[in-house]
């Protein structure tokens, strides 16, 4: 009975969310803050994690492959593939909801247990539209983040298959460029973008409705980081059979 | 004036405002005393909106709330200002952003405006130093005069204050207490303060509302409280030997 109550608190929310806009020059610097600390501060760690992961793939792939019939394109081939439509859509999405959406909760979360949305409610302002759609509008920026993890995720794998002698470099780009399908790129940034507004609304909705002290700020980091992950991997699969099968 | 009539409110089993009716009157600073647990916040809640009462009514200035629209909630709310139990002070912005919020969200007036506007309040709550600083670097009696100058400075009708004085020693308590009386008296402000510090009671209680497990037991001003032999009144506040004294010699001074 909770969770039903839960699912529509959430979509009340969502509906709430976008109902009494706040003044454009005050909303102007919300969102741009929220770039900063979202977007921009979240691309340290996704080039760490792509890049190094991307050789992972690359390794792993080159390794079990042994038959000599087996071109040796099929690493960059197997890495172009694995990295644009799973890694970098889903996998950073995961490492996202930890690092953004732990954030998000306990931002908004400390700010309900010191009573600053009560403030800002007792002031007549549309505390979930002050407060969530900027981190919505700076999530929509969030295909960025993803084209780069792309990228260097597959930079990645070209530096640990030419360095480690897996392949030659001639060969990962072939790979890379065999039998390339554009749908893939879209079908990958459909998924970020629902990921995206999973990523601002579900943390926020754990941060938002808490209640408690301290104590419960960090339970309630700890479970939207849960649901957040659950709903990213169920929706990848719903997203993936919509689009790919 | 605020109108508070016959006012219910339960959160499931619990009752716990049990047909509360009072007014609070402009320019006069009106204290909501009681124990812990007697429905003060939630009676300072209900004031504020946050909360809606099962059955009664507020009026602000002869508008019953319950029967405002959503838009016409939020303007009115717009008028008041309120001082948190804990100061509430956004601590991403700095004591000047802090103040100058309600400007920035309700007014059209331009930068060097509102500039001019947050320096006057600063100074009113004696903090002209304060605006770069960050809440986190402020005490806790600078981080409640800067709730104060934040909930004053868009001028409201009325102001609302959760235990002001809380966690802070009795000289600054004193100081708060005193700021609040000069500026409701000075702007004509209704300014209604939840408390349970006796010291407040003596000081600015022009008006007293004593609530006891939801009921309204009591009302009246500082000076009739000493007067009264309500047992649920004297229990409470003359619960400490100081005040007992006190009691006493203010009888002996006026017989």
């Amino acid at each position: 009975m909770q969770y039903l109550h839960n699912i529509g608190t959430y979509f009340l929310m969502i509906a709430e969310m976008f109902r009494k806009p706040t003044k454009w020059s005050v909303m102007r610097t919300l969102i741009l803050k929220d770039i900063d600390d979202l977007i921009i501060g979240s691309l340290g760690i996704v080039a760490f994690i792509s890049f190094f992961v991307g050789g992972v793939v690359t390794i792993q792939t080159a390794l079990n492959i042994d038959n000599p019939l087996i071109p040796k394109y099929l690493v960059g081939f197997a890495t172009r593939q694995s990295v644009i439509l799973e890694f970098a859509p889903t996998f950073i999405s995961i490492i996202m909801a930890g690092k953004v959406g732990s954030f998000i909760t306990s931002s908004i979360g400390t700010m309900r247990v010191t009573e600053q949305i009560d403030a800002l409610e007792v002031m007549g302002i549309n505390a979930l539209n002050y407060l969530v759609f900027p981190k919505f509008i700076a999530l929509m920026l969030y295909p960025f983040v993803i084209s780069i993890a792309m990228f260097l995720g597959i930079i990645g794998g070209m530096a640990a298959c030419v360095y480690g002698g897996f392949s030659t470099l001639e060969d990962y780009i072939t790979g890379i460029q065999y039998e390339f399908i554009p749908f893939h790129i879209t079908y990958a940034f459909i998924k970020t973008i629902v990921f995206a507004f999973v990523l601002a609304t579900i943390p926020s909705f754990y941060g938002y409705y808490m209640k408690g002290g301290a104590l419960e700020v960090g339970k309630a980091s700890t479970t939207s980081f849960v649901w957040t992950s659950v709903m990213i991997i169920l929706l990848n699969y719903i997203l993936t059979s919509m689009l790919l099968s | 004036m605020i109108e508070v009539n016959n006012i219910e409110k339960s959160f499931g089993d619990a009752h716990i405002l049990k047909g509360i009716s009072t007014s609070f009157e402009k320019g006069k600073t009106s204290l909501v005393i009681g124990q812990s647990g007697s429905g003060k916040t939630v009676f300072l809640k209900c004031l504020l909106g946050l909360f809606t009462p099962e059955s009664g009514t507020i009026s602000y200035s002869g508008k019953i709330y319950s029967e405002l629209s959503d838009d016409e909630k939020r303007n009115l709310r717009a008028e008041m200002g309120m001082v948190f139990q804990g100061s509430a002070l956004f601590d991403s912005m700095t004591i000047a952003e802090n103040v100058m919020f309600p400007l920035r969200m309700f007014t059209k007036q331009s930068k060097s405006e509102m500039e001019d506007r947050v320096n006057f309040v600063l100074n009113r709550v004696n903090l002209p130093d304060a605006h770069n600083k960050m809440p986190s670097e402020a005490s806790g009696g600078m981080q409640k005069r800067v709730a104060i100058a934040r909930a004053i400075v868009n001028n409201p009708k009325y102001l609302f204050c959760d235990e002001p004085n809380s966690g802070l020693d009795p000289k600054t308590a004193i100081v708060i207490d005193n700021l609040i009386q000069e500026i409701t008296d000075e702007y004509g402000i209704i300014t209604v303060i939840n408390s349970h510090d006796m010291n407040s009671v003596m000081e600015i209680g022009e008006k007293i509302v004593f609530l006891k497990d939801g009921y309204k037991a009591w009302e009246g001003s500082k000076e009739t409280i000493f007067k009264t032999d309500n047992e649920a009144v004297t229990n409470f506040v003359y619960s400490s030997e100081l005040f007992k004294k006190v009691r006493r010699m203010y009888i002996e001074e006026n017989e």
